[in-house]
């Protein structure tokens, strides 16, 4: 009987060149990326044909989710608990070094709950928090303007500030015209909306 | 490139001596899985883009600026109702206006809406602004010069002045719309301004919420 030879094939593929690829990929996407900051609520902004980018530091960005709820962000940890300090002293609330810490380091990414409420808030471990933020959100009503004082204090902190509002595209106007307002007591005339880029357009074309 | 020959089967004939062959070759599956959950990982974690703005100066308090100010042949108002419904009138309001059935006219956010009246109503500033840019494009003028001269050329007399008012029920995406329409048809001189009770009065009674048996009572 004849024996067949069954030619040895090796099965193994050289995954050099495809691990070269997801290195450059991974490089790239290091490299060109910023985090998503985890915010309280999913907030679409509107689009725009504006292409003026935001800085990225020195921003105090507000939160406007479509039900009128207030959120802020700052991006310095050290303004933010300057901020704290100041807008408790306000309201004649004593925050301790842990708190102060503590809100630090919620800032960042977003805070907005009564200064009443604060304390308790940051009692809360870290990940209840996301939880209640949802439903406080910086009171902002004309009987008490915590809103108000918050901008009043970052800016004082830090004067450099740029204030950007990203407000969901169906807030009805009446909020909006409320914090433009907050904002123009202040003589804060100067500030950002945030938009999103309306797709393939330019000064030219682009329909809604 | 992971592998490498150790040969060396054509040296020394006589001798044969048999070396090892040694592989050298690494496998690199588990680098690339590694390196794929990484991707991911940063793709669904970070913003590749930062995100659009619109600069907006708003008037400050201590000096109001004075609607009736802007003469009422460059004025041109818009208002924002719900439903994404716009309207718009030129000029100021006086009490023919409130007769006039052809004083408010609707318009929509297309682009044959509002941004062809506006296009329409600032082509002078519009046309001057695309010299403009043609004269930079053939290196006529320094870019500092662009700058300060398109100001210059939106803000020239007889260009329109916007006023816009926004009624309660409009969204926040009906400003920034027209804000955007600002922008394309290169108008400089607008202002968001709070609504008054005539223009109040004109849209609802386009809207038929007012007709004209209960005027005349």
């Amino acid at each position: 009987m004849p024996k067949v030879k069954v030619a040895k094939k090796s099965t193994f593929i050289d995954m050099t060149a495809m691990s070269d690829v997801t290195v450059l990929l991974l490089t790239f996407f290091i490299l060109t990326s910023t985090f998503i900051k985890p915010e309280p609520v999913q907030v679409t902004t509107p689009a725009s044909v504006s292409e003026i980018k935001i800085p990225e530091i020195n921003v105090l960005s507000i939160l406007v989710e479509p039900g009128g709820k207030v959120f802020m962000s700052l991006d310095k940890q050290e303004d933010a608990m300057r901020v704290l300090r100041k807008v408790g002293e306000a309201y004649n609330i004593e925050f301790t070094d842990k708190e102060v810490y503590q809100f630090g380091l919620a800032a960042t990414s977003s805070f907005g709950v009564p200064i009443q409420s604060m304390k308790a808030f940051l009692g809360l471990p870290e990940d209840q928090r996301g939880e209640v933020l949802k439903n406080y959100g910086i009171p902002m009503d004309s009987i008490d303007n915590q809103f108000k004082h918050w901008v009043r204090y970052a800016k004082d902190v830090n004067p450099n500030l740029l204030i950007a509002i990203k407000a969901d595209q169906f807030t009805p106007y009446p909020i909006i015209k409320n914090v433009m307002t907050s904002l123009q007591e202040l003589r804060e005339n100067r500030y950002n909306l945030i938009t999103s880029l309306k797709a393939g357009a330019n000064a030219e074309e682009g329909g809604h | 490139m992971a592998e490498v020959n150790t040969g060396g089967n054509d040296k020394g004939k006589g001798k044969k001596v048999k070396q090892k062959k040694v592989d050298l070759r690494v496998d690199f599956t588990p680098m690339v899985d590694m390196n794929m959950l990484l991707i991911t990982f940063f793709m669904f974690c970070t913003s590749l883009s930062k995100p659009q703005t619109m600069e907006i100066n708003m008037p400050t308090r201590d000096e109001p600026s004075d609607p009736t100010v802007a003469k009422s042949s460059e004025a041109i108002t818009i208002l924002l109702g719900g439903d994404n419904r716009v309207f718009y009138y030129f000029g100021m309001i006086d009490e023919e206006s409130y007769l006039n059935p052809k004083f408010l006219v609707e318009s929509d956010y297309s682009e044959n809406g509002l941004r062809a009246m506006l296009l329409n109503r600032n082509r002078k500033a519009i046309a001057d602004l695309q010299e403009l840019k043609l004269k930079k494009l053939n290196n006529q003028i320094s870019e500092e010069d662009f700058k300060k001269q398109s100001i210059e050329i939106k803000g020239q007399k007889g260009s329109p002045t916007v006023m816009i008012k926004a009624l309660d029920e409009s969204t926040y995406k009906n400003l920034i719309n027209v804000l955007d329409e600002m922008q394309i048809a290169n108008i400089g001189k607008y202002a968001i301004v709070d609504i008054q009770d005539g223009d109040l009065f004109l849209v609802r009674k386009a809207l038929g919420l007012i007709t004209d048996e209960d005027l005349k009572k």
